[in-house]
């Protein structure tokens, strides 16, 4: 067990964490906005945790540079998604939650 | 027994419910969303039969010896692409079907067949 | 009770939680999304069952295009269903309690789960298929060999039911005549603009990464079938954002009706070559007589890049026509 097998091992399961939390917020947060904000935190943190992690355990250059690769494009591609979500929304007129509201 | 055999009997309970799907839905879109569940619950069932344990991905590395068996793997890979293609004709049937009857439901169409043969028999004028 | 089939029970506990819950929806949108979820979810089983190029296909066919052209069925037609009435309720549940008890009671007869020892494991055929191909052609991924060129004419076969399926979509939706007036776009996702950029600067990545991986299905997960599909959503995506107009500039349809065809003759005609050659149908042996285990490498690049051509061009003109069909009128 070697620094580096505890460090990634650490990350994954910081990676696990944050995808169960985004999970959770899907379920619990009360409207669409900050489900979008849940769901970005399984993205980003999760996703990117994750990687990380795995990163660390690679041994050949090629799998890392397709690692770093993916994440890459993970950066891109959540945030739009997510942004373009919660635009969408916004034009069509989705209310936003206040406190005290109910949950819709 | 139970231990040896259970993914075939989920995928067989997958595959139910594709099925039910397919029977009991009137709407035509739901249908076809039925059949590719079922579809892609045959997909797993024949790539379960080709699994075997402690077995990695068909490519040949050094230092391997055990692998699943490839052949289910050629079947499912082709079966999938077709599988798409065959849905897309069927969707373009189901906006042809919408486009003439103005419903996707299975018993509105019938109706409409049926009613439409009732009227050409009494006026004794074929459509 | 080991990990593997723990994690293997959660993941069919997810799907059939998913396809549960698309029984039960109404509202066609949610559960098109949902089938999408089921793809992916499926795609992870695959790649626990070791069938990693299928995962990859399911992934790409049951996400990228198979929810675009539902969901673009729904924007033509009607997003909502009719309630199920009670009565087709019940012969349904009959007939597939019956179909299931059926199959269960036969599965008894099948081999254990992961059993090495299966008939079709031990059929000589196996032998030939892992180990004799590295001699025949050098190929470290067994299931591009098998699909190329032990199984080609099987992969002709299936290749000839896509260009059927692409020109029958083609005859059903049009646009056979080219229509000259101007499009109405009611899609306005290029008013997004982070959405625009971004689609227009991942769009050469995608055609890259569907190149390499017809490239590389020689040696790692991918080939003709995975690349056309992830060719066809490049475009897709960029017909989506930019509008069909946009697209059919970059490739217009009279393009694609030129190139539909072209990959099956491709595949064809090598066929009809190694036979003049000398050679059985698709016995690719005879491309290189001094080099057999070359030629075959070089017959299945050739195969695979008909495969990709046709299947690429397929998808997209499907897109095509099912937007197209929603613009018209």
């Amino acid at each position: 067990m070697t620094v580096i097998e505890v460090l990634s091992g650490v990350l994954l399961a910081a990676g696990g964490f944050f995808v169960v939390t985004g999970a959770v917020g899907l379920v619990r947060f009360p409207d669409f906005y900050t489900r979008i904000h849940a769901v970005g935190v399984t993205d980003s943190a999760g996703a990117g945790l994750i990687l990380l992690g795995l990163l660390l355990r690679t041994t050949e250059w090629e799998v890392g540079l397709r690692l770093l690769i993916i994440m890459l494009f993970m950066v891109i591609t959540s945030p739009t998604a997510a942004h373009t979500l919660a635009q969408a929304a916004r034009r069509d007129g989705v209310p936003v939650w206040r406190a005290g509201d109910a949950r819709r | 027994m139970i231990g040896s055999h259970y993914v075939y009997w989920l995928t067989f309970a997958l595959m139910m419910i594709g099925l039910y799907v397919v029977i009991s839905h009137g709407n035509l879109i739901k249908k076809l969303i039925g059949l590719s569940l079922f579809q892609v619950a045959v997909f797993l069932f024949y790539i379960s039969l080709g699994k075997v344990d402690g077995g990695t991905a068909p490519i040949i590395t050094e230092g391997t010896q055990t692998y699943s068996h490839p052949l289910p793997h050629v079947l499912i890979l082709t079966a999938i692409v077709v599988g798409v293609a065959t849905l897309a004709v069927g969707l373009a049937l189901v906006v042809r079907l919408f486009e003439s009857y103005g419903s996707l439901e299975e018993d509105e169409i019938l109706q409409r067949d049926i009613s439409d043969r009732d009227t050409t028999d009494r006026d004794g004028v074929a459509s | 009770m080991t990990a593997f089939v723990l994690v293997n029970i959660s993941l069919f506990a997810i799907l059939g939680a998913t396809a549960l819950a698309i029984t039960r929806m109404r509202a066609l949108y949610e559960a098109t999304m949902l089938t999408a979820l089921f793809s992916l979810v499926t795609g992870s089983l695959f790649v626990l069952l070791d069938a990693v190029d299928v995962a990859f296909t399911e992934a790409a066919v049951g996400v990228g295009i198979s929810t675009v052209l539902l969901l673009g069925v729904l924007s033509l037609t009607r997003s909502r269903e009719a309630v199920t009435p009670r009565r087709r309720r019940l012969p349904a549940a009959l007939v597939v309690l019956f179909t299931g008890g059926t199959l269960g009671y036969a599965a008894q007869d099948l081999p254990p789960f992961g059993s090495a020892t299966t008939p079709v494991r031990d059929h000589p055929v196996t032998e030939t298929y892992l180990y004799q191909s590295q001699q025949d052609m050098g190929i470290p991924n067994t299931v591009t060999s098998v699909l190329a060129s032990y199984r080609g004419l099987d992969t002709l076969g299936e290749l000839v039911v896509v260009f059927t399926a692409g020109v029958t979509v083609l005859l059903l939706l049009g646009p056979l005549t080219r229509r000259n007036r101007p499009v109405k776009r009611d899609l306005v996702l290029a008013d997004y603009r982070v959405l625009r950029v971004v689609s227009g600067v991942l769009m050469p990545f995608i055609l890259l990464f569907a190149l390499y991986v017809l490239f590389h299905g020689d040696y790692g997960a991918g080939g003709g079938f995975q690349a056309g599909v992830i060719f066809a959503s490049g475009f897709v995506l960029y017909g989506l954002v930019f509008g069909l107009d946009r697209v059919q500039q970059v490739l217009p349809q009279r393009v694609l009706w030129v190139l539909i065809p072209l990959g099956l003759l491709l595949f064809m005609g090598l066929g009809v070559a190694t036979v003049l050659l000398g050679g059985s149908f698709l016995d690719y042996d005879t491309l290189r007589p001094d080099d057999p285990a070359a030629g075959q490498r070089l017959g299945i690049l050739l195969v695979e890049t008909a495969i990709g051509l046709t299947v690429a061009t397929v998808m997209t003109s499907v897109f095509f026509s099912f937007t197209g069909r929603g613009a018209s009128r």
